[in-house]
């Protein structure tokens, strides 16, 4: 008889060699030198180490980054191969090599850029990868005599990036040529401000010391030239939003700007002609520059959100396999018609919704629905585009394609909500909105107070005035402190799109979490085992020829241990398992004879059938399991039951942790999950949630509605949190939608903040970061506000000579700069 | 003193010259990336510790004729 392990409660902390995510505790091998989480990650690290690039650990390491779960999809990619894809996708160089750009899944640290970039040295043929980490791309050149496209396309994926053809297409070059022209403006404008600065320093020298007229009329015409060059080339932008705002009567930052720049080109200009007064020209081109570069940092996160949406056009489906009579053609999802049979093989996703019509099958729904177990479909049943299929090869007729499909619809719903207007007004837009009016208004004031004294001297103080106000520092206070607030994030592994999202999470509001792969690991594993380590093996060598998924994540969890048990203990008692007979018996359970002995394997119910015995000790594990929403699956030989693995999704670890911290915030949290309501309860009672706000069973479409029916009170900021294409259109409408990691990338496009790091801490982050950054704008807002007004009132009293006021100008832009910098506003939650 | 006429320009020159550059350098797409360059820096010299890489496939030619 053989000695019963205690149920483990908590497992000790193993991480995975290849991602460092924790083992689950039914996986972990005491034995073993390595450790795996999944078979995935076994796999890519083989694949790692067998080319000889096990430096890639050692890199990662250095860059102090975790891993990703791998996700595996172990397909032949034989329609990269196809013609029709190589008419699309890849192109011929004129040394006969060809070339094409993949999306690549999975890239998430500098080791990839390594490891990826290494590609060509273990796989012949391939010439050249060069991955684009930002947007995800990898650009590989390759010898079509020597390498098919498939083996590139399987290669990477073995390493775990898996490859998808980049549909960027012509917005994709457009929005190039953009950024472009922008970097070029800031250059010029760059170049043109340094050597204006140069002269000025000449001339500035020349006030001090004294300087021949002739060559100071020299320097200030150059600098005029300089300025005017500045203004019409790189400064045309902010004409052309002057021009915009005065055409729509409304007050724009660029107004007053443009008002700015044309006073010190004109009224410098003037000076220079008659000889007299003062030149700013140096001002109106640093101006210019820093505008520009402050509004370069702020779209970047613009851009960002665009690379996203093109990674979610390129990881939908493009191809199926169309039976046409007896032959099988991949053909483009596009050109499917309603009525038309399509093969769908294990692991495809389903590109298009229709009505099963032979074979039957598990189907993983998770995408759609978020159910974390997958679900068995027979003939005549509907199948959605999107979904995944787990079991042999079915067919499907089509119903519906395309835009169509409740995929599709799900992603219109994306589209539309991510266009949506920002609810909320700046906090700089609508302060400088009322300073540029204020400044516009006293500048006249000025003008004819002083007229009464002399023309010159209005002149000189009014344009004193309107340099020193300048709303540069005001301008630049909030994209400069979101800019760099965003980028203290990303460095913390969590991708910030856009910087009203900072402003949004800056007060508490209402927290939704979606359960499956946000709150929990988001896949069926076991989470605990109970009984004798011999069961493992045995337990494994029953489930190895079905394609269950229960029998998937216990072959996960023991197909290590029936190889350790057989290497290890070859030819003594219980060593190399013979399996004598094997059979399913649909939907309970196996059975089998493994040395004689009579194996049964499957739920509580089939136990009992079955009349086998279940000890008392056993009996509290199950118990327990089904406390914690977990599956049981119970083994027994002989008889007797000796073994209980409990199979479920397991909760993050530091998700009650995280969520505590929140909720002690003034956060109120709910969950809306597609699963089942009890385990919605069950996960809700282990995080110390009330039960009114967590919902289990809701479908995609009604977490949507859920969102609008909280999102009533403005000053509530309504926040969901989620990972899957189901939570999609709940993350694009809610007022902040947060993706977690390890889901799909698609929930990316969708969502405003992306948190790279596995858990739910960088969310408490994130949210204790926003905060600090909104008062240090608000600081800097503070801060430059009074600056102005101070000089505004020196300029009226006529104590600031325009001079004076163009040294003291950039002042308080530099004051705004460091305390933007300088603020600690993202750092790692304690 | 006088010589400023002649020196002022040329630096202007050579700044254009500059300038220039940089217009040509990111019409090429030089500046089109400016995140992976700085990760690939970090990987590039450690290939004496890795050994010479296995292929996956091997196209070492065999004595054919």
């Amino acid at each position: 008889m053989s000695k019963l392990s205690r149920p483990q409660i908590k497992s000790i902390e193993v991480s995975c060699d290849h991602c460092n995510l924790p083992v689950p505790s039914g996986l972990i091998e005491p034995e073993a030198e390595l450790q795996f989480c999944c078979a995935g990650c076994k796999a890519v690290w083989q694949a790692i180490h067998g080319s000889g690039l096990g430096n890639y650990y050692r890199l990662r390491a250095s860059q102090g980054v975790d891993g990703t779960k791998v996700r595996l999809t172990g397909r032949g990619y034989v329609e990269f191969d196809d013609p029709s894809f190589e008419e699309l996708h890849v192109e011929e160089l004129d040394d006969g090599t060809k070339r094409t750009v993949f999306l690549l899944e999975g890239v998430h640290c500098a080791a990839c850029v390594w490891l990826i970039e290494k590609f060509p040295s273990i796989h012949a043929g391939v010439l050249e990868a060069r991955l684009d980490f930002g947007r995800r791309t990898a650009e590989v050149r390759w010898q079509p005599e020597q390498a098919k496209l498939s083996a590139i396309a399987h290669g990477l994926d073995r390493l775990g990036y898996p490859p998808h053809p980049f549909r960027g297409g012509e917005d994709e070059k457009q929005r190039r040529l953009e950024v472009r022209g922008q970097l070029i403006r800031i250059g010029v404008a760059g170049a043109l401000a340094m050597n204006c600065m140069l002269l000025a320093f000449a001339l500035y020298g020349g006030w001090f010391h004294g300087m021949d007229a002739k060559f100071r009329d020299f320097f200030r015409w150059i600098s005029f030239g300089l300025a005017l060059l500045s203004v019409v080339w790189p400064g045309r932008v902010f004409m052309r939003g002057a021009a915009a705002a005065l055409r729509t009567r409304t007050a724009h930052m660029d107004l007053p700007i443009a008002i700015g720049l044309l006073a010190g080109l004109l009224g410098g200009a003037w000076n220079t002609y008659t000889g007299q007064g003062e030149v700013y020209f140096e001002s109106v081109t640093t101006l210019v520059f820093l505008l520009l570069a402050g509004r370069f940092l702020q779209q970047r996160q613009q851009r960002r959100a665009y690379d996203a949406l093109a990674m979610l056009y390129s990881l939908t489906p493009g191809n199926a396999r169309l039976m046409d009579g007896d032959q099988i053609r991949e053909v483009p999802v596009t050109s499917l018609q309603c009525g038309n049979l399509l093969e769908i093989r294990s692991g495809d996703s389903v590109p298009a919704d229709g009505v099963l019509r032979t074979g039957k099958g598990s189907f993983d729904l998770s995408l759609l629905t978020g159910e974390s177990k997958p679900v068995r479909l027979k003939v005549g049943d509907r199948v959605h585009a999107g979904t995944v299929s787990c079991s042999d090869r079915v067919v499907m007729e089509v119903e519906r394609t395309g835009a169509e499909t409740r995929l599709g619809r799900l992603m219109q719903l994306v589209e539309r909500h991510s266009n949506r207007a920002a609810p909320i007004v700046h906090l700089a837009d609508q302060w400088s909105g009322w300073f540029v009016m204020t400044v516009l208004v006293l500048a006249v004031a000025n003008y004819f107070f002083w007229l009464q004294t002399s023309s010159a001297l209005a002149l000189e103080y009014t344009m004193a005035l309107l340099i020193v106000a300048c709303p540069c520092a005001l301008g630049l206070a909030t994209p400069l402190a979101v800019a760099a607030a965003v980028g203290r994030a990303a460095q913390n592994g969590i991708l910030v799109k856009g910087g009203d999202v900072v402003e949004r999470l800056s007060h508490p509001g209402i927290l939704l979490l979606d359960k499956t792969g946000t709150l929990t690991r988001g896949e069926i594993s076991v989470v605990d085992f109970a009984g004798p380590k011999r069961a493992k093996s045995r337990i494994a060598a029953l489930e190895s020829h079905s394609s269950h998924p229960y029998a998937k994540a216990l072959m996960d969890a023991f197909g290590a241990a029936e190889r350790n048990i057989t290497d290890s203990t070859a030819g003594s008692d219980g060593g190399d398992s013979h399996v004598d007979t094997r059979e399913e018996i649909q939907g309970s359970g196996m059975r089998g004879v493994i040395d004689g002995q009579l194996c049964l394997l499957g739920s509580m119910r089939f136990m009992n059938e079955q009349q086998q015995h279940l000890p008392a000790e056993l009996k509290h594990a199950v118990e327990q399991f089904l406390d914690r929403a977990l599956t049981p699956i119970l083994y027994a030989e002989d008889g007797l039951v000796i073994a209980v693995a409990g199979l479920g999704d397991a909760l993050r670890e530091d998700a009650k942790e995280s969520l505590q911290q929140l909720k002690a915030s003034g956060w109120e949290i709910g969950i809306l999950s597609g699963d089942h309501p009890r385990i919605v309860a069950a996960i809700a009672k282990e995080l110390g949630l009330q039960a009114s706000q967590c919902h289990g069973a809701v479908a995609p479409e009604e977490k949507l509605q859920w969102i609008h029916k909280h999102q009533s009170d403005p000053n509530r900021p309504v926040v969901m949190v989620g990972d899957g294409v189901n939570d999609a259109a709940a993350l694009a409408a809610a007022g902040v939608g947060v993706a977690v990691q390890g889901g799909a990338e698609a929930s990316l496009a969708a969502a405003d903040v992306f948190l790279a790091r596995p858990g739910l801490k960088p969310l408490v982050e994130l949210i204790q970061g926003s905060s600090r950054t909104v008062t240090v704008i608000k600081g800097n807002l503070l801060l430059s506000l009074g600056y102005n007004t101070l000089g505004v009132i020196l300029a009226m009293g006529g104590m600031l000579s325009p001079a004076l006021a163009a040294i003291l100008m950039p002042v308080s832009s530099l004051t705004v700069i460091s305390t933007s910098y300088r603020a600690r506003t993202f750092r790692a939650a304690e | 003193m006088n010589l400023i006429y002649l020196i002022l320009p040329i630096a202007l020159l050579i700044a254009a010259g500059f300038v220039f550059a940089f217009v040509w350098a990111t019409r090429q797409g030089q500046f089109d990336d400016m995140d992976t360059p700085s990760m690939r820096i970090l990987g590039e010299d450690d290939e004496i510790d890795v050994g010479p890489a296995k292929k996956v496939e091997s196209n070492s030619p065999g004595t054919t004729d």
